[in-house]
């Protein structure tokens, strides 16, 4: 203690507090914050949102208000992060193009760099969780049987015992998962896009979602086998129902029709 | 009776065509008979009856050929063999090809016997006359003397002791049965009235089997949760778990409208049971802008900000809250059962 | 060669001297007089209920080829078998050799998608035949009894189908199972007690499966097969009824003989049926129970609908507000149990209707010769009324489907159907019956001044008509061979005595119903020959 108090005044002292202080600071802050943000000082980084800004104020700004407050026709979307950005913009629902029960997937109009750099910006707004990396989200080598189980626990109730999608209230619906990239199924189950419910780490592991996602590979995607035969839409009775009235029965009378007409007679000469 | 008088005079005349074989060359509109038999083709080409009979040989053939294809199909073809077949997809080639294999097999058999009975056999219309269903007057008269006379010989009728005895036993015999069945299932007694939770039990995570802790379940998230100590290979777990499944989701303590709901609630953390309040399906359909919870099965909707008051749909009553808190540990547990009968309504519920 | 023919012709052949032998025995030949060239008339609505019937043999044989490889059992296994998605999975041994049957054993997938395609195509063929025979009054006296045994039969197939869809245990069939306990929760008084014996407990419990099985594979498809053997006892004591044409009078039957062209026919048309439903099981997915995972009751899919015949009832179910009352420390379900009710009596309100019309007639013969729907616009128009409401709870029972398929709101939906079940039925008997007395009227005019032939010829004064071509003898039978009841009339308020005469209310219905029934407006007199001698002759047709 002696040697450290007779130091004290020192010249060079504040300059040391001064450092120690900033190495605290930042060391704090790297510890504390997101890990998206932690590399908020990189050039290329503050250059994004810079470019995401600009792009923000075009194609966001009219409902999500100027600072991505938000507005009556746009949530806030501080502390959203990157996640809900690069979801919401990479399946085309924002910018969203007329007000309804739900905004719809559509045709992407950014580019994955335009996507970035909106992502960007936006998460610079407040911490949320970025956007997942292809080592979270890549289902090689996941279980699909625990996927299932997971599915139906977590997802099934809304999305379908296969991922076809099914109604919720007043014209809201959980859309098909037919073709949705691991990458988009992992960012809507971290960050709850619209109406759907968040599943974060805390209480779905990475695991868990690679899981899920080779599940819905396995049942739901343009190679995964039907045994049987045609799907019917994989939507249960209802399809089914139809099938068989109109082409069960209907094949049947047509073959009734058939076995009770009468043979053509010979033309009278 | 009445009745019979009225509509006698309302009754049409008997069916002209009834009496068909009267000439009646005043009547316009009297049945003409039967137009006159006309062949067909087959009566009277015997090359067209030919090509007849060589299409039902052929059809009999196919149908020989396709079940010889469903032995080799069946024989061919792994269990577990996909393979692509345009409009079907992906499908099991075993499945398709024993099914059409079949089909055509059976088709073929109909069709050839079909059009063997279309062409070939006789066509002619055959006129049978109906009988009316009831007995003569005479048949239903010796009947009703057959009958009588038993029942006089047995002195049913006359002994009364025997006949009023002989009721009460068989009335009372099927009792057995009926008694038999009471071991079908135990007596409800209050087992609908209480679950698996209790005081300080902690409340599991589904997903990680972990205790959850508040930090856990952020706002806008969805969790289900069942109580500590229930686990999968418990013989009863099915039972349990029907009564005791909880949905866990965080509403800013600011949204929450009801009282009641926000003094049950941690920090925002609400717990409701997740079997819906109208016939028991699990209702999780979580919104969670709305805080609206949808049940898949008859679209009730309950509103999870205002004590889970039925908003739509058939459900009667709300869904019941599990009253929570968080032990030293940290973690979330139950601070009792469910102060209601969770699930579909019932009589004795009150 | 030439002996061994030369003793057959002297012995008879082979095939008549067995049945000699079991005449002997059974007095076959004495059977066989009358059925051997029994008459049945040709139309291809009469072959519906033959869909029904051979359907119903597939599923028969079908469905012991199943038992073979079904474990009736919830006791919990982890799953091994072939299926990757499902390995490692706890689930009932119900489940799993329902997934054996579809991925193990080789052809059990075909055979189950067989059981269950039949199953909803047998449902749907009972229907129209059912139907068919409403439209065409086949339900008159003396067939009132067979139309009650088809009703049973119907009735027994939803139950039954509701039993199998039950078996496999996967998460759609519990979520039904779990529905029809809680329905069975909403009966006052006794539905606790019930719902316990039937399940063996609390629900789930471990016994529904086995118990539902011996229902599903016994005792339902003994009572069914014993009233369709009845059902068709009936229909050849009664010979089948016929349309009115040339020659067909109430009094005999014109058609094909049993044998051969019927034997080959109905016969021909088993396979028929087979094939098509074989042909459909190969390439139709028909409830995957392996993608929609074993049943856990904590755990739901959306889109939980049971099969289409039991749709009307989920519609009803759906669509009833909550309603629920709490009096005297006891809960009355109404929102569940008043559904409940309704559907038995959208059930019943067709099987009594035979007994309904033949009271209101009073009618008390024999018909064998069917109305055209026409020209009953009263019936016609309940019986589309009926189908109108069942039709519109089954769209009710699917209102997510709806919802998803057509981008409505499921709230939306579900109020429309709510209004439509007290409107739809009422516009529809309206319209119904409208479009049969402009039939009637169509008819009438083409019995007074024949076919329209699309000839048009031009008068000398200029103006021009279209030639009308007078119908033959047969058309103009068929057109009238109808019968018109008259409306029944009240009697007199006093009898000859001069004595007030009481006349029961019970019989003042009667005579409002039949005034709807055949009343002034209700049916377009058929024309009466003088009218067409009048106007054939009158205007000297061309």
């Amino acid at each position: 203690m002696k040697k450290l108090s007779a130091r004290r005044r020192h010249p060079l002292a504040a300059v040391v507090v001064l450092l120690l202080a900033l190495a605290a600071t930042g060391g704090l802050y790297a510890a504390f914050a997101p890990a998206g943000k932690a590399q908020a000082d990189d050039t290329a980084q503050s250059l994004a949102i810079d470019e995401g800004k600009k792009l923000y104020a075009v194609g966001c700004a009219s409902c999500h208000g100027v600072g991505g407050q938000g507005t009556t026709d746009g949530p806030s979307l501080t502390g959203v992060g990157a996640a809900a950005v690069d979801f919401q913009v990479g399946t085309g629902r924002m910018p969203a193009q007329q007000p309804g029960p739900q905004v719809p997937k559509k045709k992407v109009i950014y580019d994955q760099k335009e996507i970035d750099q909106l992502a960007a910006y936006v998460a610079s707004l407040g911490p949320g969780p970025s956007v997942p990396t292809a080592g979270q989200y890549n289902p090689q080598g996941a279980d699909a049987a625990k996927g299932g189980e997971l599915f139906r626990s977590n997802c099934a109730q809304c999305h379908n015992f296969g991922g076809e999608g099914g109604a919720l209230t007043n014209g809201k619906y959980a859309p098909g998962l037919e073709g949705v990239t691991p990458k988009h199924l992992y960012e809507a189950m971290l960050t709850g896009p619209q109406n759907m419910p968040a599943f974060p780490d805390s209480t779905m592991p990475e695991q868990q979602k690679q899981d899920i996602i080779k599940y819905i590979e396995s049942v739901n995607s343009s190679t995964s086998a039907n045994p049987g035969g045609l799907k019917l839409g994989g939507i249960g009775p209802v399809s089914e129902g139809l099938f068989s009235w109109i082409i069960g029965l209907g094949a049947l009378v047509a073959v009734a029709v058939w076995v009770a007409a009468h043979t053509a007679k010979a033309r009278k000469s | 009776m009445s009745s019979n008088r009225i509509s006698d005079e309302n009754l049409p005349a008997e069916q002209e065509s009834a009496h068909a074989e009267v000439e009646r060359a005043d009547d316009p509109f009297a049945n003409p008979g039967m137009p006159a038999h006309r062949p067909r083709i087959q009566d009277i080409d015997e090359r067209a009856a030919k090509r007849s009979e060589r299409a039902v040989a052929a059809m009999f053939t196919l149908s020989m050929l396709a079940t010889i294809g469903f032995i080799a199909s069946f024989v061919a073809f792994p269990v577990d063999k996909i393979v692509y077949i345009w409009p079907f997809g992906h499908v099991s080639a075993l499945n398709f090809s024993l099914g059409l294999t079949l089909g055509v097999a059976l088709f073929a058999i109909g069709a050839g016997a079909i059009h063997w009975a279309r062409t070939l056999m006789s066509d002619v219309e055959i006129i049978q006359e109906r009988h009316p269903i009831e007995a003569t007057p005479e048949v239903a008269a010796q009947a009703k003397k057959d009958f009588l006379l038993g029942s006089a010989e047995s002195g049913f009728g006359r002994r009364k002791l025997i006949r009023n005895t002989m009721f009460g036993a068989l009335a009372m015999v099927p009792l057995s049965g009926v008694v038999l069945l009471r071991d079908l299932g135990p007596l409800p007694e209050d087992k609908l009235r209480t679950t698996f939770w209790k005081k300080g039990l902690m409340l599991i995570n589904q997903n990680t089997n972990e205790p959850l802790r508040p930090e856990d379940v952020t706002v806008g998230s969805l969790t289900f949760a069942q109580p500590e100590g229930l686990d999968d290979h418990n013989p009863d777990f099915n039972n349990e778990i029907a009564k005791a499944a909880l949905m866990i989701v965080r509403i800013q303590p600011s949204e929450i409208k009801d009282k009641r709901e926000l003094e049950w609630s941690h920090e925002g953390i609400v717990a409701y049971s997740k079997i819906c309040t109208h016939v028991g399906c699990p209702i999780s359909l979580y919104e969670q802008q709305t805080h609206h919870v949808l049940c898949p099965c008859h679209q009730s909707t309950f509103d999870l900000s205002d004590g889970a008051r039925v908003i739509f749909g058939p459900a009667g009553h709300a869904l019941p809250q599990l009253r929570i808190g968080v032990n030293d540990e940290g973690y979330l547990e139950a601070l009792g059962d469910f102060d209601e009968p969770v699930g579909p309504s019932f009589w004795e519920r009150g | 060669m030439s002996t061994a023919s030369d003793e057959k012709t002297r012995q008879a052949p082979a095939g008549e001297r067995v049945a000699d032998w079991a005449d002997g025995r059974l007095g076959i030949y004495g059977a066989a007089k009358g059925m051997v060239r029994k008459v049945f008339p040709d139309h291809w609505s009469f072959m519906l209920g033959e869909i029904a019937l051979w359907s119903f043999v597939v599923i028969i044989l079908t469905g012991v080829y199943l038992t073979l490889f079904f474990h009736p059992s919830m006791n919990e296994v982890v799953y091994d078998g072939s299926y990757v998605p499902m390995q490692g999975v706890r689930m009932t041994e119900a489940y799993a050799s329902t997934l054996d049957i579809s991925f193990d054993v080789r052809g059990g997938l075909l055979i189950r998608q067989i059981h269950h395609w039949a199953a909803l195509i047998f449902v749907a063929a009972m229907f129209v035949h059912m139907m068919r025979v409403f439209f065409t009054g086949a339900f008159r006296k003396p067939r009132e009894i067979n139309w009650v045994f088809g009703f049973l039969l119907f009735v027994l197939a939803l139950f039954t189908g509701l039993t199998g869809y039950s078996l496999p245990d996967d998460l759609l069939s519990g979520t039904g199972v779990r529905f029809a306990q809680g329905a069975i929760l909403s009966t006052p008084i006794v539905g606790t007690y019930i719902s316990m014996f039937l399940f063996g407990g609390e629900f789930p419990g471990h016994d529904i499966v086995a118990r539902f099985y011996s229902i599903h594979i016994l005792l339902l498809p003994g009572i069914m097969l014993g009233l369709v053997v009845a059902h068709l006892i009936l229909v050849f004591y009664h010979k089948h009824t016929q349309f009115a044409g040339p020659g067909k009078t109430n009094n005999n039957v014109v058609g094909a003989p049993f044998l051969p062209i019927y034997m080959a026919k109905a016969g021909g048309f088993f396979f028929l049926v087979f094939g098509v439903i074989a042909i459909i099981s190969a390439i139709a997915t028909i409830n995957p129970v392996w993608a929609i995972g074993p049943y856990r009751p904590d755990l739901v899919s959306t889109g939980a609908q049971p099969d289409w015949y039991l749709g009307f009832s989920e519609g009803l179910i759906r669509v009833m507000p909550g309603w629920e009352i709490n009096v005297w420390g006891h809960t009355f379900v109404l929102g569940v149990f008043i559904p409940l009710m309704i559907f038995p009596l959208v059930l019943v309100a067709l099987a009594v209707y035979p007994f309904i019309e033949s009271w209101v007639t009073g009618d008390k013969r024999e018909h064998h010769i069917l109305d055209r729907p026409r020209n009953v616009p009263t019936r016609t128009g309940f019986g589309v009324a009926w189908l109108t409401l069942y039709f519109i709870l089954l769209i009710g029972g699917g209102n997510d489907i709806w919802a998803t398929h057509f981008h409505l709101s499921i709230n939306t939906i579900t109020w429309f159907i709510r209004i439509a079940f007290f409107v739809g039925p009422v516009v529809a008997f309206v319209i119904t019956k409208r479009i049969c007395l402009g039939l009637q009227r169509r008819d009438a005019e083409k019995v007074l001044h024949g076919r329209e032939s699309g000839v048009i010829k031009r008068l000398p004064h200029g103006e021009f008509v279209e030639v009308h071509q007078p119908l033959d003898q047969g058309a103009l039978h068929t057109l009238t061979a109808h019968e018109q009841y008259k409306p029944a009339e009240l009697g007199p308020t006093v009898d000859e005595n001069g004595v007030e005469r009481k006349t029961s209310p019970v019989e003042k219905v009667r005579v409002k119903l039949s005034k709807g029934y055949y009343g002034e407006g209700n049916q377009i007199p058929k024309p009466t020959a003088e009218e067409y001698k009048e106007i054939t002759s009158g205007h000297g047709h061309h």
